[in-house]
């Protein structure tokens, strides 16, 4: 029981740093794979007298992914009450050209501003179509979610370092006395400070096992894949590999860095 | 005779300044029963914290065990408390060990192998009386078995010197005898030498010894 009591506390404090870190990931991963949809449902529409060639296109912005030539048959389509098939196809030679970018990733508006900028100045191009207003919206959305995540996470880590504070206290206090003891009968530092170790690296293991547990069954979890599949993401939640490392080498750095303090703080009692 | 602690003109004093031990000298030979007394808050602990170096002096030169402690290396002091067993008037044990494992801390930190360590203990609690009490932890002890355990705890590694801060303060009759007998018996057999900070020399105490008294910062020698 007592021992149990000795590690809960800073298993606990660091489960929650561990857990909010996670969350902040998979919000990340969310917003990535939702700005992924989006860009390949958005577009920019160029207008243009004359025939574009698709490098040249192409190297204007790096932005830029592709063009395709909109076939011009559904403007005509709507036009050709009464012409005949002679005056459609002069009619399909004189309209302008249309051609639809797609570009590489979900742009910020500077980026389409510039885009925009860059396309006219081709003297090929007549008009740019960037759909911007539409856009600005969708992005600003996107800003304020990612912002209201960002707060959520730097709370959860100033309420999880002010447990890992209190935590460092009590542990001071703690193990403070047997350093000291020990010290008395001439043990070196690291014989000293190896139970403290010891504890942190066992808190480290316990926390990441329980994180390892935690979101092993949310990444299988029927009704959360459900959440995001609604959203049209699929998302990776929890990485049993990459993920975890990374839960563990936090675990484990936060511990350490706690224990190294506490032995580089300690002044020996006279 | 070697000499184990040389004191030359030390001062002594924690961060207030005040000075406890004024220019004293001392010098103890090897093997020797020592007692200092004086008066509550004459010095007597001051003085034997600053032979295990838990405080230094800030004047004078103190030699102990042959290391210059004014100005000592961690890595030396280390090695120089290896080889002294320090009792202590408020014990200190390590709380959340066995008796047996804070017996065994001496042994552990001088590197002794697993089996010499456990036989040790063992002979150890039988001398203090305290075998039946292997497995419990300090607080299920009463206050003189807890300084029978630091008495076991200091003799464990064979010191070449048993400093010991008013060691009988507490206890019973039973169990200050004890401690006497003891220290008499790493004496006697082991030529340890004993140095005791205390208020009273006991009166049938039979051993030879050498007595320093301190007042107002500074040691005379009584015999």
């Amino acid at each position: 029981m007592r021992s149990i009591k000795n590690h809960l506390s800073l298993v606990i404090a660091l489960l929650s740093i561990l857990f909010s870190m996670q969350i902040f990931i998979i919000v990340d991963r969310s917003l990535e794979a939702y700005k992924e949809n989006l860009v390949s449902n958005y577009s920019v529409i160029i207008v243009s007298q004359k025939r574009l060639i698709r490098d040249e296109i192409l190297g204007i912005n790096t932005i830029i992914s592709d063009m395709k030539e909109l076939e011009p048959n559904n403007v005509v389509e709507r036009l050709n009450s009464g012409m005949d098939k002679k005056n459609i196809e002069f009619l399909k030679l004189t309209l302008p050209k249309f051609y639809k970018l797609s570009l590489a990733h979900y742009p910020t508006p500077r980026e389409i501003e510039r885009l925009t900028r860059d396309l006219m100045n081709n003297p090929l191009i007549v008009k740019v179509e960037n759909f911007s207003h539409m856009h600005d919206i969708t992005y600003k959305l996107l800003l304020l979610f990612k912002a209201v995540v960002s707060v959520f996470a730097i709370s959860i880590f100033i309420v999880t370092s002010l447990l890992i504070f209190k935590e460092l206290k009590i542990w001071q206090f703690k193990h403070t006395e047997r350093m000291n003891i020990m010290g008395l009968f001439g043990a070196p530092v690291w014989l000293r400070s190896a139970v403290l170790f010891r504890l942190a690296i066992v808190d480290a293991l316990i926390s990441s096992g329980l994180a390892f547990g935690l979101f092993d069954y949310l990444s299988s979890n029927l009704f959360i894949l459900e959440q995001f599949l609604n959203i049209g993401i699929s998302v990776v939640i929890f990485n049993p590999i990459d993920d975890f490392i990374l839960l563990l080498s936090v675990s484990l750095a936060l511990s350490i860095l706690l224990a190294s303090l506490i032995v580089l703080g300690h002044k020996e009692e006279v | 005779m070697d000499k184990v602690i040389i004191a030359k003109e030390i001062s002594l004093s924690y961060s207030n300044n005040e000075t406890i031990i004024n220019k004293a000298n001392i010098s103890i030979d090897s093997g020797s029963f020592v007692f200092i007394t004086g008066a509550s808050g004459s010095g007597k602990s001051t003085l034997l914290k600053s032979f295990y170096g838990a405080l230094r002096p800030h004047q004078g030169s103190l030699i102990v065990g042959g290391v210059e402690l004014k100005k000592v290396s961690a890595k030396k002091l280390n090695f120089l408390r290896r080889h002294i067993g320090i009792v202590f008037q408020d014990y200190k044990l390590v709380k959340e060990w066995t008796i047996e494992k804070n017996i065994m801390l001496p042994l552990i930190i001088n590197g002794y192998d697993k089996s010499v360590t456990k036989a040790q203990v063992d002979t150890l609690l039988k001398h203090v009386r305290l075998k039946h009490q292997l497995g419990k932890y300090p607080r299920e002890l009463s206050g003189g078995e807890q300084q029978r355990v630091a008495m076991a705890r200091a003799l464990a590694h064979n010191p070449i010197m048993i400093l010991a801060d008013e060691p009988t303060g507490n206890l019973d009759d039973y169990s200050s005898q004890l401690i006497w007998n003891l220290l008499e018996g790493a004496h006697a057999q082991l030529k340890t030498t004993v140095i005791v900070v205390t208020h009273h020399i006991p009166a049938s105490f039979n051993v030879d010894y050498k007595h320093f008294h301190i007042e107002y910062g500074s040691i005379n020698a009584v015999n």
